[in-house]
């Protein structure tokens, strides 16, 4: 690929990192795999993107987030990013990450990313400037946040029966 | 081509097509099926209005309340000639088709047109506002929803033919905003009649690119817009069979659509302000007057004529493309200027935009028609959509971009 044309409107390499073009490229822990605490099923009505994803607990821990993503390359690299970040923490963790995850993309381009928190994520800053796209980077997000309510409650559930 | 046909010439009325984009890129506008330009006659007729006769219609006794009126009534006036109505109470003004299309699937379900056992027949290849109003209404009715197919070309299946003794409405497009089929709707219309069906033509693609005569096609009511069509946006036309129209009860209930109202009850007024309760569309009929009296100097022959030659140009210098497939008709045949594709190995959203860094506006998604899109067996498609002031060199400029895209993404 080439990311030289710099005069391009928008700046549209500021969007397509090489680090978002390779997670795109090799999603980091796609596909649907067995069990799991809880499964959603998360649409962008606009554009029509879709995914299906489980989420997978030991304890409090995010043991294995699985999807089956169907979009447009921000939307599977982010679910690639995401999965990375949360998996083998725990949900509390998961979620401060989604957090400063969603503050940068809702930021419109004023917020700094910690790279730390971030790793990869950071990568879609650029996102953050085209706010069409910026549904495309929280997908994947949402879909995590709402299985991982959904089954940490399933858990509480199950411990006050026991 | 027609000789009379200056598309140069044309392009200076919408001055919005001069914009330089970012990185001094000159725009590309190639989403007219979405919403076309304005020309600078339609936009300083709506601020004529504004700023010497606005008034509010029908009601105010005094003399900028008679040039308002005037004013929009003219505008029904235009629109009944542009399209053949019979008689200019033939067109309702709504705001939009969506709105046209679920005032019809209301009417007709209040006045018991449809019920348990009956059957709606659309086809599968239409924009979501021609479905969910029609869905709705079977949910309402106990009726059953039917559709037409589509062939592995993008035609409208005419062979495994849906309607029957059981049908009681038919509503179908007339040119699919996705695939550009123009479909034969004169032959579902005729199949309609011969089973007593209501029929409804989707006519919002169809307006903007084609010559359109209501009278001669038969249908019982007919939907468009305002926007696709030079128009602004705010108003959309129903045309309806006036003595149908007139034996329909109300839509929307409120001001200048009653005769006589008391605390019990109200008597309505005949068609068209029966179905144009509230405040219209004012401006908006003023400008869409205009538009129609743009088109009609264009010549809807020459527009048709124009969009046929660049929609043929587009298919030759897309199938060039490898990787590129076209979903839809790959011939200008009975299609109009809408060209939907896929690209492998870079989603839609990519595509657009990546055009979009090169200043070339489309459409990517699944242009409200999801069920066509599945169909195919896609999710989502790029759309490039063409319309009278479209040049070859701006098919050029798409050609050229994609294939900048497919380098990009290393596709």
């Amino acid at each position: 690929m080439t990311n030289s044309a710099n005069s391009d409107a928008m700046n549209v390499d500021s969007l397509y990192q090489e680090i978002i073009l390779d997670h795109y490229k090799h999603p980091h822990g796609a596909g649907l795999r067995d069990g799991g605490d809880a499964e959603v099923h998360h649409v962008n009505p606009t554009c029509g993107d879709e995914i299906t994803l489980r989420v997978h607990l030991d304890g409090d821990v995010v043991r294995d987030v699985s999807y089956d993503a169907e979009g447009c390359s921000i939307s599977q690299a982010s679910a690639s990013v995401m999965n990375e970040l949360v998996v083998g923490h725990s949900v509390a963790d998961g979620f401060a990450t989604l957090d400063a995850f969603q503050a940068l993309m809702q930021g419109k381009g004023q917020v700094e990313p910690d790279e730390d928190v971030l790793e990869d994520g950071i990568a879609f800053a650029g996102v953050a400037q085209f706010p069409a796209r910026v549904k495309c980077a929280l997908l994947s997000w949402m879909a995590f946040k709402d299985a991982a309510t959904q089954a940490t409650g399933a858990q509480a559930a199950g411990k006050d029966a026991s | 081509m027609s000789a009379t046909y200056d598309v140069a010439r044309v392009r200076e009325d919408f001055p919005i097509l001069q914009r330089r984009l970012a990185g001094d890129l000159p725009l590309v506008y190639l989403d007219s099926a979405n919403t076309s330009q304005k020309p600078r006659q339609v936009v300083d007729a709506i601020d004529a209005h504004y700023l010497a006769h606005n008034a509010n219609v029908a009601r105010a006794m005094h003399q900028l309340g008679a040039e308002a009126s005037e004013a929009f009534e003219l505008g029904r006036t235009k629109v009944a000639g542009f399209i053949g109505a019979s008689r200019r109470e033939e067109v309702v003004f709504t705001k939009n088709a969506s709105e046209a299309i679920n005032l019809v699937a209301r009417v007709l379900g209040d006045a018991g047109a449809v019920g348990p056992g009956d059957e709606i027949v659309i086809s599968q290849m239409e924009h979501h506002s021609n479905i969910v109003p029609w869905q709705l209404l079977a949910e309402r009715t106990g009726a059953t929803l039917r559709w037409f197919g589509i062939t592995p070309e993008g035609r409208l299946d005419l062979e495994d033919d849906p309607i029957t003794e059981r049908t009681k409405i038919v509503a179908v497009t007339w040119v699919s905003n996705m695939l550009g089929t123009i479909n034969p709707v004169a032959e579902v219309v005729a199949r309609a009649k011969a089973v007593g069906a209501y029929t409804l033509i989707d006519a919002s693609q169809a307006v903007p690119q084609i010559p359109v005569d209501v009278a001669a096609l038969g249908a019982d009511f007919v939907a468009f817009t305002g926007h696709k069509m030079v128009g602004p946006t705010g108003i959309g036309v129903l045309h309806g069979r006036y003595d149908l129209l007139a034996s329909l009860p109300p839509f929307l209930g409120g001001g200048e659509m009653i005769e006589t109202v008391t605390m019990e009850r109200s008597t309505f007024a005949p068609p068209p302000a029966r179905f144009e309760a509230g405040t219209p569309p004012i401006a908006q009929s003023v400008g869409l007057g205009a538009a129609v009296d743009y088109l009609t100097a264009l010549g809807m022959e020459n527009v048709a004529a124009h969009e046929q030659a660049i929609t043929a140009y587009a298919l030759e210098r897309l199938v060039e493309i490898d990787g590129l497939t076209v979903v839809g008709p790959k011939e200008a045949v009975d299609r109009g200027g809408a060209i939907s594709f896929t690209l492998d190995g870079v989603h839609p959203h990519d595509v657009a935009q990546l055009l979009d860094s090169k200043g070339v506006a489309v459409r990517a998604g699944h242009h409200c028609a999801k069920p066509a899109h599945a169909h195919f067996g896609v999710q989502s498609t790029t759309r490039a959509s063409f319309y009278l002031y479209t040049t070859e060199a701006e098919i050029d400029a798409l050609v050229d971009s994609i294939w900048h895209t497919k380098k990009y993404f290393g596709a």
